[in-house]
């Protein structure tokens, strides 16, 4: 079988497993509610907060459950052992890395859109360029995804693999939360700068995830390899 | 490296930063920093040095997951703790210089944000390889990888913000009377890395030799029960 087969094969899979159990879709969009909610208090009556700290509310909140949401997806595979068992079968490494790296980013893509609606609502923030805003948030979520799902793999044994799976990946991916947080500034300030700034960004993160998928596709294999 | 060879080079290491303070000392004084400028001596060789532990750390982590050979692997853990340690030198003398300079400890800058994420990434690397169970020392070398891949993203980034750290042709155009002190501090530093570099992969070597011993050993006793 293919790559591109075999990797559907899997997508299919882990999202068949999702909609029976829907427990990571229930569990990642609450705690995205619940940080913005953390976040909205914190501003409570007070001045409304500038759109700046708004762009980093939102970037935070999607990077924390998306932590979240990758942390129990592998604890899932661990728990049924089934990651070995993917190991162990004949589909090619790359497939299988590509396949967590498309449904991290499905169950993100989910998190994001009830996140910005719901950042919308209590921030009292217009989505104008929605266009820029889904390429700027799927770009950013594939580029947090080759590394997430990278780390989250290879630290299946470790013992404490939950505090470890941020402190590895927050470092690696600050070039996203820096782009991803800039570019949503310039969208919101609107003006012709703001937009300019904004494409300057969507440009960045597809540079991003062009090296690091590369990096994921090419590191995956030697990195799931056991030391017996 | 041979024992003469890293005797030598300790020597000069010790000599060389016994010696710098005297020659930072009668360095002329820099027209606008003043007496502060003097940290620059022991400030940007540390930064180089830190940069210089990254790129072992990387090729060592490259060579391992590639061919799973130990010297590699031992190569990247002894480049990443020397990339820690000397990243320290520079996040503690760059604000104490800022301090003076700017009037601030800290400021988001371009070089700045970059060399503390550098730091971050391998004080990750450190952590992975202490706590990141049986498959630590594949997953901390894949964390060298892409974290020597990061850095040149991480710095774009950054640099898009105006930068007000002084620029890298400070370096080119130092007045003749710094640049002599300039290159025998990194000099110094050089062959302190080297040392250390030595010594660290000489305590990897002797663990790993250990470990053989250890499991000789308990074959032996299973054998004999």
């Amino acid at each position: 079988m293919g790559v591109l087969a075999s990797t559907m094969l899997l997508v299919s899979k882990d999202v068949r497993v999702e909609l029976r159990a829907k427990e990571l879709i229930y569990a990642t969009i609450f705690f995205g509610a619940v940080v913005l909610l953390v976040f909205a208090f914190s501003f409570l009556g007070g001045e409304r907060p500038p759109v700046d700290a708004v762009a980093g509310i939102l970037w935070v909140t999607i990077t924390l459950s998306g932590t979240v949401g990758v942390s129990r997806a592998f604890e899932r595979e661990r728990e049924g052992d089934t990651l070995r068992a993917l190991l162990l079968s004949p589909a090619p490494r790359t497939a299988i890395y590509l396949s967590k790296l498309v449904s991290v980013t499905l169950l993100m893509v989910l998190v994001e859109t009830t996140a910005t609606l719901l950042l919308s609502l209590l921030f009292q923030v217009t989505l104008p360029h929605v266009g820029m805003l889904v390429g700027l948030l799927g770009l950013g979520t594939i580029g947090f995804a080759s590394v997430s799902a990278l780390f989250g793999a290879s630290l299946g044994r470790a013992r404490s693999r939950d505090v470890l799976l941020p402190l590895l990946t927050y470092p690696v991916v600050m070039p996203i939360l820096i782009a991803g947080t800039r570019g949503t500034v310039g969208l919101w300030h609107g003006d012709a700068e703001g937009l300019v700034a904004a494409a300057y960004w969507l440009r960045f993160l597809l540079v991003f995830d062009a090296i690091f998928v590369s990096l994921g596709l090419w590191i995956f294999e030697p990195m799931m390899r056991s030391d017996g | 490296m041979k024992r003469p060879l890293l005797i030598l080079f300790a020597v000069l290491a010790a000599a060389g930063l016994g010696y710098a303070p005297q020659l930072i000392f009668g360095a002329p004084i820099e027209s606008t920093m003043g007496f502060v400028q003097k940290i620059f001596y022991f400030h940007v060789p540390s930064a180089f040095m830190t940069f210089l532990g990254a790129f072992v750390s990387a090729g060592g982590a490259i060579w391992y997951l590639v061919n799973g050979s130990p010297r590699g692997d031992r190569l990247a853990v002894a480049g990443a703790e020397l990339t820690v340690l000397f990243g320290i030198c520079v996040l503690v003398t760059g604000p104490l210089w800022a301090r003076k300079a700017w009037g601030t400890y800290w400021r988001w800058d371009v070089r700045l944000t970059t060399s503390l994420l550098l730091w971050m990434i391998f004080l990750a690397y450190l952590f992975a390889r202490r706590y990141g169970g049986a498959g630590a020392k594949r997953l901390s070398a894949g964390l060298a990888v892409f974290g020597a891949a990061d850095v040149p993203l991480i710095y774009i980034s950054v640099s898009v913000w105006r930068s007000i750290h002084p620029k890298t042709s400070v370096v080119s155009t130092l007045g003749p009377g710094m640049r002599g002190p300039f290159w025998f501090c990194v000099a110094s530093f050089l062959f302190l890395f080297l040392v250390l570099l030595e010594l660290r992969l000489a305590l990897e070597r002797s663990r790993a030799r250990l470990d053989e011993l250890h499991l000789a050993v308990e074959d032996h006793l299973d054998a004999n029960s």
